[in-house]
């Protein structure tokens, strides 16, 4: 079975549960002291990733870390619809991989400002928030004229996909690190419409529809 | 945003948690906030931690090399460091179970909070948000009731009394849903207590409590204590537990407004659940406490109309 290094409150590895999840993947967690006793740090950690980072997957002895990766080798392998990760679409795989980078930037800008204003991380705070912003308004008037066109999704297609599903952690916890999403209706409607999808996960910090 | 300096001379005298000692020491030195003031918080040789305030860091001599930047009030107790701006009282509270040793004690944790001090202590101290908020861990629909309990203060704290809730899993070691019983305590304006069934000797409580630090009126910082008695899960998954209930709790306090705890009886409408805070708010408003809450006008003074 697979097992997943992991903490709860880690916008990282909810990605990894969430597809877990919606994939209906039989796993195990193996909770990982992140906060406070910075387990993932610890010398048998790293002898796991030496880079020190959750999550880290454990697929019958075949090691992988890095959300994105282990997002896009579990899509591969046990997505048989090729739904979350269109491997055989080059267009619509090109443009999943463009907002799977573009996350990098929300999870670096509105989960790292939540880092810092929930667990004390020494960050620049407005500098978080104002990256965030930018972002945001970006992701905003995209998911705008998404809707114009009949699409209810980042990318082209009837069907969400990995570039949904690595954005919307990082959307829907911004509050926590002083983001607040008053301002961009497009991105309210598209964060409700994933959370009504079936076998959607929760997160402590993610409230229930 | 310039935090106006407190002059509350009744928090400003309270010992107040800054830091948890395994974070000092390992990861220190550790910046905070207390009171609106930026203080750091460092280990010395020899064991000892210390506290000074940014504002007046370098303005002291030095002498040798050695800087003469007056420290405050420190103590250690029950895991964490403690301080005060003020004039503090010679002692801090105790807690008797936290001396037995065969009890699990571990740092679980200082999470903060955008709200208040007193809206985290509250909220520690409500039973009716268990079934909606923490849905499947402290509380289970529809078993929302919450049954009479009994509140009364006793040498200068408030003890709330006879609380029960049906809970599927009420802690780490539970492995069925069980009937909890809860007693509180409120040791110190911010340090609220609870004393409840363990799941493995139902004649002995764990003990659970959040010591929280004022950061400024509108910001705080819960320090997680826990005190139970679990034998066979590992400090994760304890951890875990703890993070769950917090990042539940999050969302749901951040976004009560006013941030500051209004100590106006009338401002906000309780119910019967709510006789533990009716207490709290009553006894902050006694102390004569104005930073981080909202007094409005005095309790005696509200007539029926």
């Amino acid at each position: 079975m697979i097992k997943l290094y992991d903490y709860e409150l880690s916008v990282n590895c909810y990605k990894v549960r969430l597809l877990l999840n919606f994939l209906l993947v039989p796993h195990k967690l193996h909770s990982i002291d992140f906060f406070p006793g910075w387990e993932h740090k610890s010398e048998w950690f790293r002898e796991i990733n030496p880079l020190g980072h959750i999550p880290v997957i454990d697929d019958e002895g075949f090691l992988l870390r890095d959300s994105n990766a282990i997002l896009i080798y579990l899509a591969a392998k046990y997505d048989q619809s090729c739904r979350w990760y269109p491997v055989h679409e080059p267009s619509r795989l090109g443009e999943v991989s463009q907002w799977m980078m573009f996350s990098e930037g929300t999870t670096n800008t509105a989960s790292a400002a939540r880092l810092h204003d929930s667990l004390g991380y020494e960050f620049d705070i407005e500098a978080c928030r104002e990256g965030a912003h930018k972002l945001f308004r970006v992701l905003d008037e995209h998911l705008w004229f998404q809707e114009q066109n009949g699409s209810s999704w980042l990318c082209s297609g009837d069907d969400p996909t990995l570039a949904d599903l690595v954005i919307f952690p990082d959307v829907i916890l911004s509050e926590e690190g002083g983001i607040s999403r008053v301002g961009y209706p497009a991105i309210r409607r598209w964060a409700d419409r994933f959370r009504h999808l079936p076998d959607f996960s929760l997160m402590a910090g993610v409230l229930p529809t | 945003m310039v935090e106006k300096r407190c002059e509350d001379p009744v928090i400003r005298d309270l010992w107040h948690p800054v830091a948890a000692v395994p974070d000092v020491v390992d990861r220190g030195p550790i910046r905070t906030q207390l009171l609106g003031e930026t203080l750091t918080v460092q280990s010395k040789e020899g064991g000892d931690i210390c506290v000074t305030e940014e504002a007046v860091q370098g303005t002291g001599a030095s002498v040798d090399g050695v800087s003469l930047t007056p420290t405050l009030p420190t103590l250690q107790k029950f895991g964490f460091v403690w301080t005060s701006l003020g004039s503090p009282p010679d002692s801090l509270f105790d807690i008797p179970e936290f001396q037995e040793s065969d009890r699990w004690y571990e740092n679980s944790g200082s999470f903060r909070v955008h709200t208040s001090a007193g809206r985290a202590v509250e909220n520690f101290l409500d039973l009716a948000h268990f079934p909606f908020v923490h849905e499947g861990y402290l509380g289970e629909r529809p078993y929302t009731e919450v049954k009479d309990y009994s509140v009364a203060t006793k040498e200068g704290e408030i003890w709330a009394n006879g609380c029960e809730f049906y809970q599927p899993i009420a802690a780490v070691s539970a492995t069925e849903g069980q009937v909890t019983q809860y007693s509180y305590r409120l040791a110190h304006p911010f340090c609220p207590l609870l004393y409840k069934t363990s799941p493995l000797n139902r004649e002995r409580f764990d003990v659970i409590g959040i010591f929280v630090q004022p950061m400024t009126e509108e910001r705080a910082c819960a320090h997680q204590f826990l005190c139970l008695l679990d034998e066979s899960n590992d400090d994760a998954t304890i951890k875990r537990f703890q993070a769950v209930i917090f990042g539940q709790d999050k969302p749901i306090l951040e976004n009560q407004v006013p941030k500051r705890l209004p100590l106006e009886p009338r401002a906000e409408t309780p119910i019967r659940a709510d006789k533990t805070s009716i207490q709290y708010r009553r006894w902050l408003y006694d102390l004569g406490i104005s930073y981080g809450v909202v007094r409005g006008s005095s309790p005696e003074q509200i007539s029926v109309t």
